[in-house]
């Protein structure tokens, strides 16, 4: 019967091709499109790679983190009078603006972190839960907020928002940079190096590594595990509520109640590419599947495919090396 | 973690998985094993239920197979979930949840990895059986009930794809690996033109039979048939899936879930034996999407999203990861609630959200936990020396049941 079926399959139509000529046509735009996104994924990752370093736990609400921040930042932005035309003000005037909804996001953010933290996970600890039910109840806290949004915004994204007029700056290899793009790739990664300098040099910093590496031997130390857990979970927050802006900046219309969930996945795949728990392989894993789905999505033709290419990146990654790229390196190292 | 909390008043109800884990914190097993008595609310039915005798537990269970096969004809007020809902409908889609939640308990519950994207299966049930019995289709046409069979197959087939890669990974990479599997089946029946994205398959087949005015037995809105065969379905599966628990393999799935690395060093091939609960899972799955596919008589690429499969998980853990009874309880009751309380109907997943937070927190291991029998024999052991010692043994460290209880979860 099997042989049957598959003679009476129909010859496979054009529904996957490769298009070599076009991504050498547009490599460079997608090469530094997909920086540009790689910067988000990988502020979002840090996150995912932050408190899976300590806790052990994959933050599957981190998601709803970033999704907060991106309302912060859509209500201010709103309220100071933006809309899908190009604001009239002056550069200095949009710098404030965009500081101010910025500050909000980055708030709104931790403050879903810090109350995330305390009401699912805190008391799971005081249990000594098994890790199974860390996760779950992590799946269920992103359920809350999500349809908690779900419920207050319905399911229709927010109206799209433009911050400023995006304009060549200077041109590449033939190709133009834009000025969001530099600005997200610039600010992302100045904000990867404070952290990663904040973990690896400042006290508290050095408590995160302590917990990861032991919680135990960390808090005969003298470390306060708890303080230091909650310190991770906001420094995720903070992470996600810049990288937020960045978010709406880039896709106006992904603020809506289920947006950052698949964003969230791709972050954590991200932040399992460059090897989950090292601060370094966030960035390094987020720029990478930034890079591959923009690749794939030209190569392939539509835009659906970038998730399913960087899926399959991502096990291949992972059946080489199954520590991620660079390894696993906050705490202890993890099979 | 640190053990000088100690044991708090609240651990009577505290998993014991929790405990198996406190016990690989280092605490001797002696202790633990007092700890280990969680106070269970089904802990008297079910030890009475291990002592019974294979027959006896046939006779109790008569009734209530009876009574379930009742369930569609008996539109108990309150209960039923009309007006708004068709009473054997709901039973269809409660039929249809258990046995997904069936299939999944074995990959979640006994082998211990955690499936995110089990609904690809069910999405690749559901697309075997519509592109084989659908006039949409260009395949070759067999009649729906051979479809289920094929379904099973590739289902299984498509599970062993996915696990030879994935399997060697530990569980939370194995957690977003499925997770993307899950948007990655979804999205190719969008992009893939045999597979007809959105516009889906019409008419799809059903099992043959027609009444005396006409219709089909198997009508889309007739949901009694339906939910009977699929109680048939569920009850044949429920029978394999209790002897496999009690075989070899099951007892390599919990040991593989205790531990991997212990279960590795005394012999069992793991990566083996987790590649056999992902395609078994699959296939259950294949098989619960064929059905679904069939009663709805339409197969498109919007049934089959990441949140249903969560909603999956969400089952298997509701009702008791590693339990089959729970399993059935879970998926029954995440598919009854929206539609008796269709009121709140979008507020459903905000309400799963808290549920699983709060089920979570204070009932870890689901609404009906599970007790594993770690050897084939150790049901007639227990209650053996359980008869000769009396209650006794509760508390004796070196019987047979404490170890039992001890190294199970």
């Amino acid at each position: 019967m099997i042989p049957s079926i598959l003679l009476a399959a129909p010859p496979t139509s054009d529904w996957i091709t490769l298009d070599f000529a076009a991504l050498a046509q547009n490599f460079w735009s997608a090469t530094f499109d997909g920086l540009t996104f790689g910067s988000i994924y990988a502020l979002v990752a840090l996150g995912y790679t932050l408190v899976y370093g300590v806790l052990n736990l994959i933050n599957f609400a981190h998601s709803e983190v970033f999704i907060m921040g991106c309302f912060g930042v859509w209500f201010t932005l709103s309220f100071l009078g933006f809309g899908p035309s190009n604001p009239n003000l002056a550069v200095g005037a949009i710098v404030i603006n965009l500081l101010l909804a910025l500050i909000v996001g980055i708030l709104a953010s931790a403050l879903t972190a810090f109350i995330l933290e305390r009401v699912a996970y805190r008391p799971l600890r005081k249990r000594n839960a098994p890790r199974l039910v860390f996760l779950i109840t992590a799946i269920g806290a992103s359920f809350t907020i999500q349809y908690l949004i779900y419920v207050w915004r319905g399911a229709v994204p927010e109206q799209a928002l433009t911050m400023f007029k995006v304009t060549p700056i200077f041109e590449v290899f033939g190709t133009y940079i834009y000025n969001d793009q530099l600005l997200i790739v610039t600010a992302a990664v100045i904000m990867m190096i404070i952290t990663e300098r904040f973990i690896s040099k400042s006290r508290t910093g050095r408590g995160i590594r302590a917990v990861a590496q032991d919680p135990d031997t960390a808090t005969l130390m003298g470390v306060n595990k708890e303080k230091i857990i909650i310190t991770t979970f906001v420094i995720g927050g903070v992470l996600a509520g810049a990288a937020a802006l960045f978010y709406t900046m880039k896709i106006p219309s992904g603020v809506v109640y289920n947006g950052g969930f698949i964003l969230g996945i791709k972050a954590f795949a991200a932040a399992v590419l460059g090897g989950i728990g090292n601060v370094r392989g966030a960035l390094l894993g987020g720029l990478l599947l930034g890079l591959i789905g923009n690749y794939g999505q030209i190569l392939l033709g539509n835009s659906q495919w970038t998730d399913v290419v960087a899926f399959l990146v991502l096990v291949l990654v992972l059946l080489l090396r199954p520590q991620g790229i660079l390894g696993t390196s906050l705490g202890r190292s993890k099979a | 973690m640190s053990m000088s909390d100690g044991p708090k008043p609240l651990q009577t109800s505290k998993s014991a998985q929790g405990t198996a884990e406190a016990e690989s914190h280092g605490v001797p097993p002696g202790s633990s094993a007092a700890v280990a008595r969680p106070r269970r609310t089904f802990g008297a039915w079910s030890d009475k239920w291990r002592e019974m005798p294979r027959t006896k537990q046939w006779l109790v269970l008569l009734p209530v197979v009876v009574l379930a096969f009742l369930l569609p004809l008996m539109d108990i007020p309150l209960i039923t979930t009309e007006p708004g809902n068709d009473w054997p409908l709901a039973c269809q889609a409660m039929a249809i949840f258990a046995l997904v939640a069936v299939g999944l308990n074995i990959v979640i519950g006994y082998a211990g990895l955690l499936d995110l994207g089990y609904i690809a299966f069910f999405a690749v049930g559901s697309y075997t059986a519509a592109m084989l019995t659908s006039p949409d289709s260009a395949f070759i046409k067999i009649p729906y009930l051979w479809t289920i069979p094929v379904a099973i197959a590739v289902s299984m087939f498509v599970g062993v794809l996915l696990g030879l890669p994935t399997l060697r990974l530990r569980g939370d990479y194995l957690a977003i690996v499925t997770l993307g599997f899950g948007e990655i089946v979804r999205i190719l029946a969008t992009l893939i033109p045999a597979m007809k994205g959105q516009p889906g398959f019409q008419n799809v087949g059903h099992p043959p039979g027609v009444g005396d005015d006409g219709v089909p037995v198997f009508a889309n809105n007739n949901g009694t048939p339906w939910y009977w065969l699929t109680l048939v379905i569920l009850i044949i599966i429920l029978f394999l899936v209790g002897n496999m628990e009690r075989s070899r393999v099951g007892r390599a799935w919990i040991a593989i879930r205790e531990d991997e690395d212990a279960a590795e060093t005394m012999g069992v091939p793991t990566f083996k034996y987790k590649v056999w609960a992902f395609a078994l899972g699959a296939g259950v799955g294949g098989l619960a999407g064929a059905i679904m596919g069939g009663q709805v008589g339409f197969v498109n690429n919007q049934k089959f999203d990441v949140v249903t499969s969560i909603l999956f998980v969400a089952a298997v853990v509701l009702g008791g990861s590693g339990n089959k009874v729970g399993a059935i309880v879970g998926g029954a009751l995440v598919a009854y609630i929206p539609l008796r309380f269709t009121a709140i109907a979008e507020y459903k997943f905000l309400i799963f959200g808290v549920a699983l937070i709060i089920i979570m927190i204070y009932r870890a291991q689901g609404l009906v936990p599970a007790r594993q029998r770690l050897l084939a024999y150790g049901t007639k052991a227990y209650a053996d020396v359980k008869r000769k010692y009396g209650k006794a043994s509760h508390r004796a460290d070196t019987t047979p049941q404490s170890t039992a209880e001890g190294a199970s979860s």
